[in-house]
């Protein structure tokens, strides 16, 4: 006990004195996550803010055939504007975000009653473009149903005839579940802080020992090798806690200066969230901490250290992918998944959903078990003969 | 003491080391002679139980290194050929983590830092940071701190590798002081004259196999080689790894 204290102070204080690893521990790790994300966040909501606002240009060919449709356009909102030479190539390559063209026959097959058509130049592939195609088509669907209203009425029928089924839409989201979808990527973003932060100590501690040549000397020493293994571990526990603490800390600020208000959401980033997320999140570190641990004693150097551990970033992010593929309802086997159940608790905090205690502790329980596996492991591989000679 | 007896330790299919024995005495300064590669570096890390023997034993003042471990380590003070130190931290941090490893107090360590800072000559670098340390004040801080403890036996890997002359000279008269303290100390060289120069005992090791365990005198009358160089070529069969 006396032994894994003294190991562990003592890679705090080397590692405290290391400044590159402080500025990832106290500065990148928590920061860098939440910055992207306000980022992101400030920057689809004014586009989308900018889009409903401002006149919509429309690029049209041949408005002279149609001064009807383009008066009414421009009643409701449309800024009618010249078309460029070739609309098709125009919008592929994405000049112009859409092209209205109005064939010479329209007015001819308007005044024959019979269905008049425009083509509607756009790029389904262009997301950006999505928000000023859909407002075109509803303003030519409105300008459409106003004229058929008009003719059923020149007829003696009534409007109603053509709307046998009439749709009512009862939207059961809240503010909240709304910015729960918006906020998904959170919990990577709190999993990558931790990893970031454990990263310079599981490497420095283990990999980086035997490169400088000073694990040798130092299992020398009359003390067992998991006992010096759990004070580095613990020692780099420390550092991905921290990250861990600050991140959360760092978006809970954050969040009070994203205009997440204006898009009609609200999320849950009080005292009740920190802690809940804390909890959860605190086996995850010991695991992943003694993944770190464990792949940085496989490498046979620092560079070999620092790849391994890149490509072990990926692995939280699958239950993340995966459940943005597959929009699975929650279920209680997911908080037995590592990663995944936290994916799923941060969500559900977030969004304000209950989370009954059995499931947060289910979550908890699952982690530790596959976190003491895997500290096992460690020790296992601390304990081989091979781990301490350098060449 | 340090008792070795019938060591055998294997790599794959290289026998680094096949059927050592030999004993290193209190109060005698034993050498383990022998080009690079015979397997000196490996019997050395079986005696501090870095590694495990196939067969043999190892026993240090009569406890068993197979049963007790951490018995024998405690009863050790090793400067391995890894001479790594912490260069974030300053020489005295260097050499106190080994003291609180080892679980002495306070008062204790600091007391033999002092006495080991003397006795190195290392008053000068004591309070600064290893990193930019040259070969000899890196090695010095491994010493101080491998002997924190002030344990009776002392293995010494190369010592005086990389050190220049009056560097060297200064390692050989602690080695003495040592031997005068009573301690045992065992080290590994391939340079002869060092050897030649400091042992009581040399214990010639060559492909693994132990092939002469003499005073540097009688090793002579031995071979009937004038000098200890032609003895070695002697013995060892080739000229091979060894230097002057």
């Amino acid at each position: 006990m006396n032994a894994m204290l003294v190991v562990f102070w003592k890679e705090i204080l080397e590692n405290l004195r290391d400044r590159r690893t402080v500025i990832n521990t106290l500065l990148t790790g928590p920061l860098m996550a939440p910055l992207m994300f306000a980022l992101i966040i400030n920057a689809s909501i004014s586009r989308e803010l900018a889009k409903a606002d401002k006149p919509l240009p429309v690029p049209v060919v041949g408005a002279e055939h149609a001064p009807n449709l383009i008066a009414a356009l421009k009643r409701s909102g449309a800024e009618i504007k010249d078309a460029p030479a070739d609309p098709e190539k125009a919008v592929r390559e994405q000049d112009a975000d859409m092209v209205l063209r109005i064939p010479a026959a329209f007015a001819k097959s308007w005044s024959d009653g019979e269905p008049a058509q425009v083509e509607l130049v756009y790029d389904e592939s262009q997301r950006d473009a999505q928000g000023s195609v859909a407002r075109l088509r509803g303003m030519l669907e409105a300008y459409s149903q106003q004229n058929t209203a008009m003719r059923l009425v020149a007829r003696g029928i009534a409007p109603s005839v053509m709307r046998p089924l009439a749709i009512a839409e009862r939207d059961q989201s809240t503010a909240q579940t709304r910015g729960g979808g918006l906020f998904s990527m959170l919990p990577y973003f709190f999993i990558l802080g931790v990893f970031i932060g454990g990263m310079a100590l599981a490497i420095d501690t283990t990999a980086g020992e035997r490169e400088r040549q000073s694990l040798e000397p130092l299992f020398v020493n009359p003390v067992r090798r998991s006992t010096l293994l759990a004070g580095k571990l613990g020692a780099t526990v420390a550092f991905a806690f921290t990250t861990l603490v600050l991140s959360i800390i760092a978006f809970s600020v954050a969040g009070q200066f994203m205009p997440i208000d204006k898009l009609g959401i609200s999320l849950q980033m009080g005292f009740y969230f920190a802690v809940c997320t804390l909890l959860v999140m605190l086996p995850l570190v010991v695991l992943l901490c003694s993944l770190q641990t464990l792949a940085a004693a496989f490498a046979k150097s620092f560079r070999e250290a620092q790849t391994y551990l890149s490509l072990l970033m990926f692995v939280p992010v699958i239950p993340t992918m995966l459940l943005s593929l597959f929009p699975l309802k929650t279920q209680t086997w997911m908080y037995a998944v590592p990663l995944m159940g936290q994916h799923v608790t941060i969500l559900r905090l977030l969004r304000g959903d209950p989370i009954l205690p059995e499931q947060l502790a289910l979550c908890v329980a699952a982690t530790s078990v596959a976190a003491l596996v895997c500290v096992w492991i460690t020790a296992r591989i601390y304990a081989s003969e091979r781990l301490a000679i350098s060449a | 003491m340090i008792e070795v007896t019938h060591l055998h330790k294997a790599f794959g299919k290289v026998q680094a080391v096949d059927d050592v024995s030999f004993v290193a005495r209190d109060g005698q300064i034993t050498g383990l002679l022998g080009p690079n590669g015979a397997g000196k570096t490996t019997t050395l890390r079986m005696l501090y139980t870095l590694m495990k023997p196939d067969r043999g034993s190892v026993k240090v003042d009569g406890i068993d290194a197979a049963t007790d471990p951490l018995g024998v380590r405690r009863r050790l003070g090793v400067l391995p050929d890894a001479r790594g130190l912490y260069k974030r931290l300053s020489a005295r941090e260097n050499i106190d983590y080994f003291g609180r490893l080892q679980g002495l107090d306070p008062a204790t360590r600091s007391a033999r830092i002092a006495e080991l800072s003397a006795a190195l000559d290392m008053g000068d670098i004591l309070e600064r940071r290893t990193e930019g340390f040259s070969q000899g004040q890196r090695v010095k801080t491994a010493i101080a701190r491998a002997l924190i403890h002030g344990p009776t036996n002392v293995i010494l890997d190369e010592p005086t590798n990389g050190l220049d002359v009056m560097a060297t000279r200064a390692m050989r008269g602690f080695m003495r002081e040592l031997k005068a303290q009573g301690h045992c100390v065992l080290f590994s060289s391939h340079i002869m004259q060092e050897v030649g120069a400091l042992c009581d005992r040399i214990v010639v090791i060559a492909r693994g196999r132990v092939v002469a365990d003499e005073s540097p005198e009688e090793l002579r009358a031995q071979t009937g080689a004038a000098s200890l160089e032609d003895a070695f070529v002697k013995i060892i069969g080739s000229e091979e790894g060894l230097a002057a």
